[in-house]
């Protein structure tokens, strides 16, 4: 067996993958805030609870309905982004012309009214979800073995941060959203429907947080508390990251997961503080985040 | 083409606007002068609904629009290119210019609009469109709202702080979209290029139109003009 810094190779490679594993959900999470609050200016703290709503609407595709995991990864977005779509319609829309602390607490009392009642229908014990057969088994990198779903999640995650990303910096329905994170009644006076893409954006932030769910379904087990258990540290990620910042949210979110993975190896007693840690000297030095520009 | 009776608007508690009446016809220019305060600006924005509060009547081609939200007074086919300007500094030229949506046929197409403003092509990659100058940020906010095939344009001061030969590049492109059947509401301090642009002109006091005069009395009518802008 070879050693790195006195470290079996295995040993490392696996924390690595983890942390990486880890980075995906940060990144795709973060993502969603971050392009929900350039739009909307609302800190949504109910990102936790649709996330796990979208592990949950894929549990419940497969063995109400027999609709299996590929067909939910399309599904379970769609569903719980109608969900989302309908919450800023009916309630968050009253907010946007309060302080961004309203925001904060109704999305905090959404998420949890959300968590409490599929813990009242599904108790908090957790349910299995199947890796599908496909990417079941493991791969042999040469340096260590590399259990096929957990790859598929990275490519997936990236695949999607760098698509949403693309999206926004590149296309003409991305220079809408930017002029209108920027200026909203400016946008709105050339004839552009801004609340119906406050609405959509709200939406499509959402869907990306069931799409992260559905791909944690397999990994963690689909219990109430899964978003609760991300959100904290997703939170620190944004901050990292600097409000608002698409690049700055995927950068940050694997980074800081790689980070957290390789403290496990090196020093285990400080993973679970080692991206809080990141977050003190970050905000002692650079105030608005890393990638956050100037307000 | 726009006709406005009684318009009244505020911003909060303070009452900006007291009766606005003022018309402009198909394919004139038509200037508002007036001291600052005088509330030309808040009409631009009242006409476009971006004011909170508004009354009154604004009709354009005969449906009143004093109701519309500013994205439904925009398809209806009028466009502002505001006392700011309004480009945005997270979009590249390029965006900048394409970013008002067409809202019908007839507007200018790409190539015209780098003719009428060649300083735009030459910038047009330039990734933050508030990295131009001054004046190149002007004609890019007049150049968006001539793609969109809006008819009637709201001008806020378009020469305000610019070079004398970039005002005279304004006043041409003025003249030229005049010609091309487009009708300008134009804010104006300068009366001297009002008057090298304009078909008439509404003079503005306390939040009132006091004064119309043709642009054929303009010099007949300057001791009147001098007391009305305090000049």
């Amino acid at each position: 067996m070879f050693m790195i810094f006195g470290i079996p190779g295995p040993l490392l490679f696996g924390q690595l993958l983890l942390g990486l594993i880890n980075g995906a959900f940060y990144a795709m999470l973060s993502l969603g805030l971050a392009v929900i609050f350039g739009m909307l200016n609302i800190i949504n703290f109910a990102h936790g609870a649709l996330f796990m709503m979208g592990a949950f609407v894929s549990w419940m595709l497969l063995n109400y309905a027999g609709i299996g995991y590929f067909p939910s990864l399309i599904l379970a977005p769609l569903i719980v982004g109608i969900f989302g779509l309908l919450l800023e319609k009916t309630i968050i829309s009253r907010l946007y012309k309060l302080d961004h602390l309203y925001g904060l607490l109704l999305t905090f009392g959404l998420a949890l009214v959300i968590e409490g009642l599929f813990r009242n229908a599904y108790g908090s014990s957790g349910m299995p979800y199947r890796i599908p057969a496909v990417l079941q088994g493991a791969t042999n990198l040469g340096f260590m073995f590399m259990p096929n779903y957990r790859g598929w999640v990275v490519l997936a995650a990236l695949v999607v941060c760098l698509s949403t990303w693309a999206i926004i910096e590149k296309t003409s329905l991305g220079a809408t959203l930017r002029a209108a994170t920027e200026n909203a009644p400016m946008v709105q006076a050339f004839g552009v429907d801004v609340p119906r893409l406050i609405t959509l954006t709200y939406a499509g932030g959402v869907a990306l947080a069931a799409f992260a769910g559905v791909l944690a379904a397999p990994i963690y087990s689909v219990n109430p508390n899964m978003g609760t258990n991300f959100i904290n540290t997703v939170f620190a990620v944004v901050v990292i990251g600097g409000m608002g910042s698409i690049m700055g949210s995927i950068v940050t979110g694997f980074a800081l997961g790689v980070i957290e993975g390789l403290t496990k190896v090196f020093y285990p007693q400080a993973s679970a503080t080692v991206v809080f840690l990141v977050m003190v000297i970050v905000l002692l030095t650079r105030p608005r985040g890393l990638f956050g520009k100037a307000a | 083409m726009l006709e406005i009776k009684g318009l009244n608007a505020w911003y909060g508690e303070s009452h900006i606007l007291h009766g606005v009446d003022l018309e402009v016809r198909e394919g004139e220019v038509v200037t508002l002068l007036g001291r600052n305060g005088a509330g030309k600006t808040t009409t631009m924005k009242s006409i476009m609904g971006l004011v909170p509060r508004r009354e009154g009547s604004i009709r354009f081609r005969g449906a009143e629009t004093i109701k519309m939200m500013p994205n439904h007074v925009a398809k209806a086919g009028i466009a502002i290119c505001p006392e700011e300007r309004g480009i945005f500094g997270s979009l590249s030229v390029t965006e900048n210019l394409m970013l008002p949506p067409v809202v019908a046929p007839g507007g200018l197409d790409i190539d015209t609009i780098y003719q009428l403003f060649p300083n735009l092509k030459e910038r047009a990659r330039t990734a933050h469109g508030t990295r131009l100058s001054g004046g190149e940020q002007q004609m890019l906010a007049i150049a968006r709202i001539l793609r969109t095939g809006a008819k009637m344009l709201l001008l806020d001061e378009p020469t305000e702080g610019l070079a004398p030969v970039i005002v005279q590049q304004i006043g041409r492109t003025i003249r030229e979209i005049k010609k091309r059947g487009f009708t300008v509401l134009l804010v104006e301090q300068n009366f001297r290029f009002a008057q090298t642009v304009a078909d008439r002109h509404y003079v503005m006091e306390h939040g009132k139109v006091v004064d119309m005069i043709p642009n054929h009395q303009l010099e007949s009518s300057m001791d009147k003009l001098h007391e009305y802008l305090g000049v």
